[in-house]
């Protein structure tokens, strides 16, 4: 089935973002479909669509993928975001492994109860600034190019400007103890793909609300809160 | 660094024993440091050995590969395991990625708390014989072939048999208890899984990491959670 790669997923971040980031950035058109109701989504389920009964589910290539990880690194490979031999890989796949880490702890941030959004807010940060923010950091400085992986664009630098601004919603100075890492945002921000993607009216998600995390809770009957780590 | 593969971990299944199952259907030999006590994973941390101060870590190849999936998608990269082109490696991605999901439930019983245990090991089971198997059997009886992609050995299968083992390990008869949805399924939908089994337990390098005296890590005891408890916090 040719034609545009199509996008089941709510009206928000979730875990779909990271996958609407490559899309874009790869200049990759995509239709998008929301799950707003539980009877939308029993529908899925029932039709057979979801292999593990989950979303993220993207139509593509005449499959319907599920498993953010595997979409993700198919998209990569298809559009020449993952680097031209096993070793880079392997590299890129190790980056994207820490950066994942990282906003998956944001990830859960809407759904957490309020006292633990506040101890979550600080691991956020020092893991951004302790952890991840320095590795990239070294990274960059210790091969002097513009990209993180074999002097090329690659999913790598796409996952790391998401990171890099979700942790600046959060804390907007956060970068200022990295020079390398504050040249690179602005760097990839300024790549046309991404440049547009990054202003209004892109299909870019905003920052969850009460009404993303509601609909969420209803369609998946999700409520519990999540235990923050 | 030439030679064998070196496995940084504590001695357990953690998350470094689809590695270990990997290497071993891989036919490659590995050689593992364990960590003992909190100063030994401290002291990787300060030579800068992980990446982001975290195991599993592999040297291989003359790199020092941190990230679990970054090691198993190299590994099968390298022993031609990871499928022929592109859409096999996405079906081979989408099944591994939903067998880590039933890893994660599987392996993080042992370290609940006590009184959670219970419900936890519930949920998991539960997880396991209505949401994991039924696809991985479907996917079997649907192509009628030997592996899961590709009529080819793949990770995919090596992680599948890693699963398959461990949820026996908690429910002996997993495999034969299976929703009755559809009269047509009933009959080949415990026997194709068994099936499978038998077929690719039986080639030689998985077989002989079944074996005694291989590396094959056990079911975490007590004293072993206590041990990474220490270890790691």
């Amino acid at each position: 089935m040719a034609g545009k790669p199509k996008l089941y997923y709510f009206n928000g971040r979730g875990r779909m973002e990271s996958i609407r980031w490559l899309l874009a950035a790869a200049g990759v058109e995509f239709e998008e479909v929301f799950l707003e109701t539980r009877e939308q989504y029993e529908k899925l389920l029932q039709g057979g669509s979801l292999m593990f009964q989950q979303v993220p589910m993207v139509e593509i290539d005449g499959m319907k993928m599920v498993q953010t990880k595997a979409i993700l690194s198919y998209i990569a490979a298809k559009y020449n975001l993952y680097g031209k031999d096993l070793k880079e890989r392997a590299l890129i796949d190790m980056y994207v492994g820490g950066t994942d880490d990282l906003m998956m702890l944001i990830l859960v941030f809407p759904f957490l109860s309020a006292e633990d959004k506040e101890k979550q807010l600080a691991v956020i940060v020092q893991r951004a600034t302790s952890r991840y923010f320095p590795v990239y950091e070294k990274v960059l400085k210790d091969h002097g190019q513009n990209f993180l992986v074999g002097n090329n664009f690659s999913w790598a630098d796409i996952h790391l400007l998401e990171a890099i601004l979700m942790v600046e919603e959060k804390k907007s100075d956060v970068l200022s103890g990295f020079p390398q890492l504050q040249a690179f945002k602005k760097r990839i921000s300024s790549i046309p793909t991404i440049k547009k993607f990054l202003e209004p009216g892109s299909q870019r998600k905003p920052v969850p609300d009460d009404k993303y995390v509601e609909t969420v809770r209803r369609v998946l009957r999700m409520y519990y809160d999540i235990k923050a780590n | 660094m030439s030679g064998k593969p070196k496995l940084h971990y504590f001695n357990g299944r953690g998350r470094m024993e689809p590695i270990r199952w990997l290497l071993a259907a891989a036919g490659v030999e590995f050689e593992e440091c364990f960590i003992e006590k909190k100063d030994d994973l401290l002291k990787l941390r300060k030579d800068g050995s992980l990446l982001f101060q975290q195991v599993p870590m592999v040297e291989i190849d003359g790199m020092k590969l941190a990230q679990t999936r970054a090691i198993l998608n190299y590994i099968a990269g390298k022993y031609n395991l990871y499928g022929k082109d592109l859409k096999e490696r996405a079906l081979i991605d989408m099944y591994a990625e939903g067998m880590m999901d039933l890893n994660e439930l599987l392996m993080s019983y042992p370290f609940q708390p006590a009184d959670k245990k219970e419900q936890h090991l519930a949920n998991a089971l539960d997880k396991t014989t209505n949401r994991y198997f039924p696809v991985f059997e479907k996917v079997l009886k649907d192509h009628g072939q030997d592996f899961l992609v590709g009529n080819q050995f793949s990770k995919a299968d090596v992680q599948l048999l890693e699963i398959l083992l461990m949820a026996e390990e908690y429910k002996p008869d997993i495999l034969a208890k299976f929703p009755l949805l559809q009269v047509i399924e009933q009959c080949c939908f415990g026997f194709v899984l068994q099936k499978f089994k038998a077929r690719v337990s039986n080639i030689p390098t998985i077989k002989k990491f079944l074996q005694p005296g291989s590396q094959r890590k056990p079911l975490p005891e007590e004293k072993d959670v206590q041990k990474a408890w220490k270890i790691f916090h």
